[in-house]
């Protein structure tokens, strides 16, 4: 073993960075940078993709300084509880600094991916003057920007491949943003503008889809009517990804029968979304694609009943990852679970925010689901009431959740059967998902939810607690059982000084 | 993070202005306390309840709680991008006497109960909307029916349409129903001088 460990030392750089190359894990990638000097040396000189989790951690002349090669980079600014209003309007996360200071150094950026970061105008416009091999802008949840910055994205990224624009707050100037790409750009293999709320010009759409054969991607926002829809599909039939934008019509009419037929030559789509404006009765138009859907978003779609939602699934037995409404019910979770053998992911987001009553999905909807979808990983779930029972054999019935996130509407509700505290479910989850990495817990919870979390969630590395626990001994638990733990997540719940301030060298790692 | 609110059971408005401060301190400065099942420890100290304050012919500020269902700031925690999308989404039912089918209704596309009423008139192209003296009233054109618009709300009674803010009544109403007039005697307001039922 000594004779291999002096041989590695007398291995050209060249060799050590080809190595490295098929290390394409963060984790990885940091790992080898501590083995040694040159390690270091070769892996920071040749580390092309940087992700920061936390814009504050650091600031971009140590990015630059560390990677100087460095041309794809991730950022995250807000935390997540800024998404429900919890955090200060001006927290910060401003991305400006970052792309000034690799504008000034000269730094080749062809990517940047941001996630709840205040973008603005100029800085858009810095992006796209200062990069001239910029490819892709990916921006999640972003604010502080129009339509004026992303004209300006597309008049000046010559070779933008992606543009990705995941639920944004952007202040829409009614521009021609997207009259602004110029006839010469054909590389487009991404586009996704469904968050905008105005309108864009329809004609300059279809010539730009027309001229980029290699597109792959395209969302569609509320404003391209369904007549729009088919033409635009004429033109890419080749769309693994489609996002539609309104889809209202007369269902009698052509129009709906012509979507049908184009769709029926888009035999690459697997996954679907939009439908942010929907008339239920022009859904039949789409179940050609339904056969090979592997990802399905109907979760802007209040307007689709139960009934209608359950004739579309029995369609989709491939899928994959569905995001769904609670209109969708038990009955229609049922079908789900009858249906969808190959589901991973399953999120049920909430059709009434007001609270009044009407979510119609139980702890019945989620045990169909847990004993009819095997593969199932990953769960988001808003739902009116739960139960230990019901958990106790989800946990039984799917050992393998990496996501559990459960959220009674009411913060603490009971179990709806005993009145008593949802502890005991809880506690089976993490008893039997030994691979559980993301938990969120809801309901009327006490200390000893937390003690089964510290005693058992061993993988954990994100948990968020809403008005849960009793004292602080639920907090110790926690953060003397869960060695793995990076974020955590506290709102309205009674733990002091004593126990979060009780090992602060934990802090380190999180 | 935790409410700064020692004893004081300050409501949490539904809005998007935060109450919270981010401390460590603990809520009514006490200790720990052993829960009795089904009581809601944290929550009540968060929320302002008003249990049996409201009083009825006073229209409460919609920021104040209403009880048993209270609003809490940032929950459930769904994105406000998302919450944006949905809410154009107050779908209610609205039966008509005597009308076999019923309808479905956006609440939010409007903003005002003269809109509501127009509405009706689209929908039910028999009903019209007529000025009697000062009030509006819902008529049958065909047979001179007059019917009182009446919903039912988040406690289940039946109340005349008309009488509270119209975003309060937005937020309660849970389905919608046209009743002929001479049904409607029994919801009359002890308070109302009219007879029947106009909307103002």
């Amino acid at each position: 073993m000594r004779l291999c460990h002096s041989m590695m030392n007398y291995f050209p750089e060249e060799v050590l960075e080809h190595v490295f190359d098929f290390l394409t894990s963060h984790r990885d990638r940091n790992a080898v940078s501590l083995v040694c000097k040159s390690w270091y040396s070769v892996e920071r000189l040749s580390r092309e993709k940087v992700f920061i989790g936390n814009c504050y951690a650091i600031n971009p002349e140590r990015l630059i300084a560390r990677f100087p090669r460095v041309r794809s980079l991730t950022l995250k600014g807000k935390p997540h509880f800024a998404d429900f209003n919890l955090v200060p309007h001006d927290w910060g996360g401003y991305v400006y600094p970052w792309i000034d200071a690799m504008a000034k150094c000269g730094i080749n950026l062809e990517e940047l991916r941001l996630k709840r970061m205040v973008v603005s105008d100029e800085s858009l416009e810095l992006l796209a003057k200062s990069f001239p091999n910029f490819k892709a802008l990916v921006l999640v949840s972003c604010e502080g920007f129009t339509t004026d910055g992303l004209a300006a994205i597309a008049s000046n990224c010559r070779f933008l491949r992606e543009l990705d624009l995941q639920e944004n707050d952007v202040d829409d100037r009614k521009g021609q943003w997207l009259s602004c790409f110029p006839d010469t750009c054909t590389s487009l293999v991404s586009l996704n503008f469904a968050c905008l709320k105005g309108e864009v010009n329809m004609a300059a759409l279809e010539r730009l889809i027309a001229r980029c054969p290699n597109l792959k991607s395209l969302r569609l926002n509320h404003s391209v009517p369904l007549d729009a829809l088919q033409k635009i599909l004429v033109q890419a039939p080749q769309l693994i990804d489609l996002g539609t934008g309104s889809f209202v019509h007369d269902p009698d009419s052509e129009i709906c029968n012509k979507l049908k037929n184009v769709l029926q030559k888009c035999t690459s789509i697997r996954s679907l979304s939009g439908f942010l404006d929907v008339n239920s009765r022009c859904l039949p138009s789409i179940y050609p694609v339904c056969t090979n859907l592997t990802s399905l978003n109907l979760s802007y779609a209040p307007e689709i009943f139960s009934i209608e939602l359950i004739k579309l699934i029995r369609h989709c037995k491939k899928l994959e990852r569905l995001w769904i409404l609670d209109t969708i019910g038990d009955k229609g979770l049922v079908v789900v679970a009858a249906t969808c053998k190959e589901l991973q992911e399953l999120r049920v987001f909430p059709s009434d925010l007001n609270g009044m009553g009407n979510a119609e999905v139980t702890e019945v909807g989620l045990v169909a689901i847990s004993a009819g979808c095997p593969k199932l990983n990953s769960l988001l779930y808003f739902c009116q009431q739960m139960t230990n029972a019901a958990l106790v054999t989800v946990a039984k019935n799917c050992p393998n959740f990496i996501r559990f996130r459960l959220c009674t509407l009411n913060p603490t509700i009971p179990d709806a059967m005993t009145n008593q505290p949802l502890d005991e479910g809880f506690g089976a989850i993490v008893r039997s998902c030994k691979g559980l990495k993301r938990l969120s817990v809801s309901g009327l919870l006490t200390d000893q939810v937390f003690l089964y979390i510290g005693m058992y969630a061993e993988q954990l590395e994100m948990l968020s607690i809403a008005f849960a626990g009793n004292s602080d001994k639920g907090m110790l638990y926690v953060l003397n059982g869960c060695k793995k733990l990076k974020k955590l997540e506290i709102r309205d719940s009674p733990f002091g000084d004593v126990a979060l301030l009780a090992d602060t060298g934990k802090y380190q790692t999180m | 993070m935790s409410m700064d609110t020692g004893n004081d059971l300050q409501g949490l408005e539904y809005s998007g202005s935060l109450k919270t401060e981010l401390t460590l301190a603990l809520p009514g400065g006490g200790g720990a306390e052993t829960p009795t099942s089904g009581s809601k420890r944290g929550f009540s100290e968060t929320v302002d309840l008003n249990l049996g304050t409201r009083s009825d012919d006073e229209a409460s500020v919609v920021t104040q709680t209403h009880p048993p269902k209270a609003q809490v700031v940032g929950w459930p925690p769904v994105r406000s991008y998302r919450r944006s999308m949905m809410k154009s989404c107050k779908f209610v039912k609205v039966a008509v006497d005597g009308a076999p089918y019923l309808r479905k209704l956006d609440l939010e596309t409007y903003s005002s109960y003269q809109e509501l009423l127009s509405a009706f008139e689209d929908m039910f192209t028999c009903l019209t909307i007529c000025d009697v003296m000062n009030e509006k009233k819902i008529m049958d054109s065909a047979n001179g029916t007059e019917y009182v618009p009446t919903y039912e709300d988040k406690d289940g009674d039946w109340m005349l349409v008309g009488d509270v803010p119209w975003k309060m009544f937005v937020e309660s109403c849970k389905r919608l129903r046209l009743m002929k007039s001479s049904e409607a005697m029994g919801l009359a307001p002890k308070t109302s001088s009219s007879k029947g039922s106009s909307i103002n």
